[in-house]
């Protein structure tokens, strides 16, 4: 095979990679926390890229055209405002269910994902259609033979490692981060320690909802796309790599993301003939990973208490 | 024992049933929305109203203790209302997609609200009970009872290459287990030119022994009654015997047995209750009356697309069973009535009915997480009260 086509290859896998990586690593903090899986978290996400999207269209409408300015703006408020939902989500949804049977709280977030996806269907301006996302990243590009480096992919990758380092900082030196933590490794001690508790499942929840609204624009910039559907792909996607990765293990997650985005890449390079099956290919190599190692590749340490 | 003592205890049943039967033909006859909304809300009202004053109570008790006549009741309630909109080829349309619906959910309402089991894929086991049906009636000669099974055999058949990730994994793990395997079924009919790719397979009408099913029903010369007759009578039929069967085995060891896995699949284990078996069986049994009703459904509509076996239409079949009441049979058929014939005759709300039952569903679990119709305890002896 052409070293060009390739490395297109690896840069498209790379891509993939970081975005479920960032979708993974909100699943497994709320899990971490709570012990619940958010099954909203993809569509989530997809309100966060089409929060990105507004924000760059009113930007336009009131004449602000420079396309930094209009980037900034995007990231800071869908980031914000999914933040803010994330929080709210937690408080309303999640924790009035933390003694009922966990298919309560699985029900609870996957009807709040239809909720999230309808919403946008139907009163978004002809939502039922994908989106335009704009390009506002430079669209320079270097040809290497077969191969094409384009600076705005590259700028995407890095923001999305940004991301990743930001939150491993995060978690591993600040005092914010321990907090998380104890109460991911232990609920009550944590909070004999003077933790409190609802406040950090909130901010957990804001930092993950937060990260799927970036990954959410990142998304959009990279396929210059949007549709009410794509949440619940990424999804069910970055569910199945926090799961590869184990569930609770932050890196875990941002491992089985690249792992995951490897797989398909290498499904598509090996059967060019049924690229159409593609997702098929993903969904069923889920299903098997899932009988193989029931709890994930690294899975949870844990001992059922009876 | 005379006449009258033998009626008067089934008295509030009876009344009930003649009530809500009275009901369903206001709310198919009325076509102004208005008048639908008002009905609903009357409606509405109306239950609370019973429910305030013990009606609601007294109405259950004598369900609960005699099931046997009440159950006579109900199927004649049925055939009251089909009775009624005869040559009414839409609203019968409703009447037996309500019913078939029913069946579907009975088959969730085994692994949901028995066994504890999650399924996810409703509408992809539903779908292939349907697509069985499509290619069995176009290309082979099986009679079309046959094929009714070989829909449920066939998403049993299916359903058994989950079964290793579904007995390895619990809870959300499980969860996703399914909700891939809906996503990849929905994927794979849409890119499957033999199967019709996102266009669908067109179906054959039902046919058993030389009635066709897809005629109008002659009597005489002036008599006509729509050909969905045919479909309500077999879906009844099935149905009749699918929630006896449901129930049988609800009242049955088996259930005991799926109750106590449900509740506490340790214990449960370590009483020496066979996990894996049981689980197999709901699963399987579960998946089976999923693709019977597909295989009937199919056959009713004439044409089937892969947009009817959407993630959204698996999520509308749990929210049945879950707003009915996990576990209660009886639940699930108000639930289907509400969430089948509420959209379709509201049409403003059609549009909006995935938003409004998710919606739904949330405040349920927030505010009333058994269901509208909670599931009783179950009683061994008809009339036996602790003392």
């Amino acid at each position: 095979m052409d070293i060009g086509l390739f490395a297109q290859y690896v840069m498209n896998g790379l891509m993939l990679g970081m975005m479920y990586a960032l979708v993974a690593v909100g699943f497994t903090l709320f899990f971490g926390v709570m012990d619940i899986i958010n099954f909203s978290h993809g569509d989530v996400l997809m309100v966060g890229a089409f929060g990105g999207l507004a924000t760059y269209l009113g930007l336009t409408f009131l004449g602000v055209e420079n396309p930094w300015v209009q980037l900034a703006a995007a990231f800071a408020v869908a980031t914000s405002a999914m933040a803010l939902m994330g929080a709210l989500i937690g408080k309303f949804l999640v924790l009035p269910l933390k003694k009922a049977p966990p298919l309560n709280t699985l029900l609870i977030t996957l009807m709040l994902g239809t909720v999230l996806r309808e919403t946008i269907r139907l009163f978004y301006p002809r939502g039922a259609n994908p989106q335009r996302f704009p390009s506002l990243l430079p669209t320079d590009a270097y040809s290497f033979g077969n191969f094409t480096l384009r600076v705005d992919n590259m700028m995407l990758l890095a923001a999305g490692l940004l991301a990743i380092i930001g939150i491993h900082l995060l978690i591993n030196r600040t005092k914010l981060g321990l907090a998380i933590r104890a109460v991911a490794q232990d609920e009550d001690t944590a909070k004999t320690m003077g933790i409190n508790f609802t406040l950090i499942v909130l901010v957990t929840f804001a930092i993950g909802s937060g990260l799927a609204a970036f990954a959410g624009i990142l998304h959009g910039l990279y396929y210059s796309e949007v549709n009410f559907g794509m949440g619940l792909l990424l999804g069910v996607i970055g569910f199945s790599s926090a799961i590869v990765g184990g569930l609770g293990n932050i890196y875990g997650a941002i491992i089985g993301g690249f792992l995951f985005a490897a797989l398909q890449t290498l499904g598509v390079l090996a059967m060019p003939f049924a690229s159409a099956y593609k997702d098929v290919f993903a969904f069923g190599v889920i299903i098997l990973i899932m009988a193989w190692r029931p709890t994930g590749l690294i899975s949870e340490k844990i001992s059922e208490r009876v | 024992m005379s006449a009258r003592a033998w009626l008067v205890p089934l008295l509030p049943g009876i009344v009930a049933a003649a009530g809500v039967t009275v009901y369903v033909i206001l709310l198919l006859v009325v076509e102004s929305q208005v008048g639908i909304a008002a009905l609903l809300v009357a409606g509405v009202i109306a239950v609370l109203v019973a429910a305030r004053f013990g009606a609601a109570a007294r109405v259950g008790a004598v369900f609960a203790e005699r099931d046997d006549i009440l159950n006579l009741l109900v199927i004649l309630a049925v055939l009251t209302v089909t009775g009624f909109f005869y040559e009414d080829h839409f609203v019968l349309l409703m009447v037996a997609t309500v019913i078939i619906y029913v069946i579907a959910c009975l088959g969730l309402n085994l692994q949901f609200g028995y066994s504890g089991v999650l399924n996810f894929a409703g509408a992809a086991f539903f779908g292939i009970g349907c697509y069985t049906a499509a290619v069995l009636t176009k290309n082979t000669g099986v009679p079309h009872l046959v094929v009714l099974v070989a829909g449920g055999v066939m998403a049993a058949l299916i359903g058994s290459f989950l079964l290793l990730p579904v007995l390895r994994t619990h809870s959300h793990y499980s969860a996703v287990v399914t909700i891939a395997f809906g996503l990849l079924f929905k994927i794979f009919l849409e890119v499957n030119d033999t199967l019709g790719g996102p266009q669908g397979l067109r179906v054959d009408g039902m046919n058993v022994l030389g009635w066709e099913f897809n005629d109008n029903i002659e009597i005489g010369e002036n008599f006509e009654a729509s050909f969905y007759v045919n479909y309500i009578v077999v879906g009844l039929i099935v149905l009749g015997f699918a929630f006896a069967f449901v129930r049988r085995v609800e009242r049955s060891w088996i259930g005991l047995n799926l109750d106590a896995m449900r509740l506490d699949e340790t214990a449960a284990a370590s009483f020496g209750l066979n996990i894996t078996r049981w689980k197999i069986t709901a699963f399987t049994l579960g998946n089976f009356l999923t693709g019977l009703a597909g295989a009937l459904f199919a056959m009713m509509l004439g044409f089937i697309a892969p947009t009817n076996f959407t993630f959204g239409d698996s999520l509308i079949l749990v929210s049945i069973v879950l707003l009915g009441g996990i576990g209660n049979p009886w639940g699930l058929v108000v639930a289907t009535v509400m969430l089948i014939i509420v959209p379709e005759k509201l049409q403003a709300i059609q549009e909006y009915r995935f938003l409004l039952f998710a919606a739904m569903v949330i405040l349920i679990l927030l505010f009333r997480p058994e269901g509208l119709l909670p599931r009783p305890l179950r009683t061994y002896i008809p009339g036996w009260k602790p003392k």
